[in-house]
């Protein structure tokens, strides 16, 4: 599903903002990314969705390589296969709910006749039957945040890319968000999420894999957690 | 297509100021464009109206027959440069000298003036070169005495169109770039105004030339009203200095007012695309 191997990225002005990260997704599967802000966090995410292309090493998203795609028309295709959804929502102001989900059709070229009803089933899906002609500015955080989740579900995605989509929400629409990500990873798209909430990282017994100055540092699938290798090294 | 035809008018309803305001800029671009087209075309006119007059006379020895005479104006016909050709007898030659001199009509006696013959030249041949290319051939008849032409005077017409048509290209050119950068800066504030809509088109997945498809079209639009703008502005800056200044001018004709709107539009597509194109590429 995402595959990354042997990644690094740097920045001219920055530096290394990934260090030789190595890790597999698999279809279904949900994890989470955490780490300290600048940890490198954003930068997996933004990798995998072809934002950025990697320093070294390869990283390859349902079948596509970053060391193979060459066109924008490429990372264009690969994303219509992905949903990605922001902390800051990035919803259309001037245009409804529905307007908004159905965007994601429309600038993909799906057929006309095609549009209402997966918009109207992906609304229903994320709890916004009632709201499909409310604009951004007459929801709430958690139920804009519900927006972005529809539009990035409408193209039915083989995985969600979340970047810290709890970031703007109280406790209850976080949970609520959080819940509705768990009811999409269930019916079978992965999902991979960029986290500060440790709480709802604790919650679940989902796979972690947690960043430190670009490095991964721990991957609850094959490490002992950094806390207890240290407990172990002073015992030795 | 139908997107993108929505898409452009969406962008429009949504920031009708912005819109109007690239509009505008477009049109008073082309406007300042079109004014500087109307002088050069209007002094053009003037100096292709001078031109006209460039004539070759070939003063005939006395007693040359006739026959000879129409013999030579056939021939001289003939040459690719001359558009017209005609004998001037000693005493036409006498009334045009006593019409034009007017008041010292009297100083011309009968038979003073030999007689001629008058050659007009084409448009493309009135240069010294032409004229003294024909004039050469000319000279050669054995009944020419003399050939004359005014050369120095096609010199300096000759010189004045250069200068004019060099200062025309350059400011044109001038004006044209100058029109094409600001018509590219307003249309980049409406692809920047836009810019969170573009973003997400590329995160859903849609292709650069999907997303370019609305800029050029509302670029294209705007190109075509502004143009317009600017022919009915130039259209009525000619008609009020024609008003005032009792000066018949030249204005565009058909062939030169659908440059100008295919300019228009033209600039804005260029525009657009080459906004959007660079926000594209920083994304």
């Amino acid at each position: 599903m995402i595959v990354f191997h042997n990644v690094s990225k740097e920045y001219p002005r920055t530096g290394r903002a990934l260090a030789d990260a190595t890790f597999r997704l698999h279809k279904g599967e949900f994890a989470f990314l955490t780490g300290a802000s600048g940890a490198g966090k954003s930068t997996i995410l933004r990798l995998a969705y072809f934002e950025e292309q990697p320093t070294s090493g390869e990283v390859r998203v349902s079948g596509v390589s970053s060391t193979e795609v060459r066109t924008q028309g490429e990372v264009a295709r690969l994303r219509r296969k992905l949903g990605i959804v922001f902390q800051d929502f990035r919803l259309l102001e001037d245009r409804t709910a529905e307007a908004n989900v159905a965007f994601a059709l429309e600038v993909i070229g799906t057929r006309r006749d095609q549009i209402a009803p997966r918009v109207n089933r992906v609304l229903s899906q994320v709890g916004l039957a009632s709201k499909l002609k409310s604009y951004p500015r007459e929801l709430s955080g958690g139920e804009q945040q519900r927006v972005a989740i529809a539009r990035a579900l409408v193209n039915d995605p083989v995985v969600l890319i979340a970047d810290e989509p709890t970031g703007n929400l109280d406790e209850r629409a976080t949970r609520g968000v959080f819940q509705l990500l768990r009811d999409i990873n269930t019916a079978g798209t992965a999902v991979l999420m960029a986290t500060h909430a440790l709480d709802l990282v604790r919650s679940t017994d989902y796979r972690t894999i947690e960043l430190d100055h670009g490095r991964i540092v721990y991957d609850s699938v094959d490490a002992t957690p950094p806390a207890a290798s240290r407990a172990l090294g002073e015992l030795t | 297509m139908r997107i993108a035809f929505r898409d452009a008018l969406h962008a429009v309803r949504k920031a009708p100021l912005l819109s109007a305001l690239s509009v505008m800029t477009i049109a008073f671009s082309l406007f300042a464009f079109g004014l500087f087209g109307l002088v050069a075309l209007n002094i053009k006119g003037v100096l292709d109206t001078v031109e006209e007059r460039v004539e070759i006379r070939a003063f005939v020895a006395d007693g040359t027959p006739t026959e000879d005479l129409v013999r030579a104006v056939n021939e001289i016909s003939r040459y690719r440069e001359v558009l017209s050709a005609r004998i001037v007898t000693q005493a036409q030659a006498l009334a045009r000298a006593r019409r034009e001199l007017g008041e010292f009509s009297d100083v011309f006696e009968e038979g003073v003036l030999p007689a001629s013959i008058d050659i007009r030249l084409k448009p493309g041949s009135r240069d010294p070169r032409g004229v003294g290319a024909v004039a050469s051939r000319i000279k050669t008849i054995s009944f020419v005495d003399d050939v004359r032409y005014g050369e120095d005077w096609i010199l300096q017409l000759h010189r004045l169109r250069n200068i004019a048509g060099a200062t025309g290209v350059s400011l044109g050119l001038a004006f044209a770039v100058v029109a094409v950068i600001i018509i590219g800066a307003t249309i980049r504030m409406t692809v920047l105004a836009r810019s969170k809509e573009i973003s997400i088109m590329r995160l859903v997945g849609a292709t650069d030339a999907f997303i370019r498809s609305p800029f050029l079209i509302e670029g294209f639009a705007k190109g075509i009203a502004g143009g317009i703008i600017a022919l009915l502005l130039t259209w009525g800056s000619a008609a009020t200095v024609e008003h005032y200044l009792n000066f018949k001018a030249i204005f565009f004709d058909q062939r030169l007012v659908l440059f100008g709107l295919a300019g228009g539009a033209l600039i804005g597509l260029l525009g657009s695309g080459y906004a959007v194109g660079r926000h594209l590429r920083r994304v």
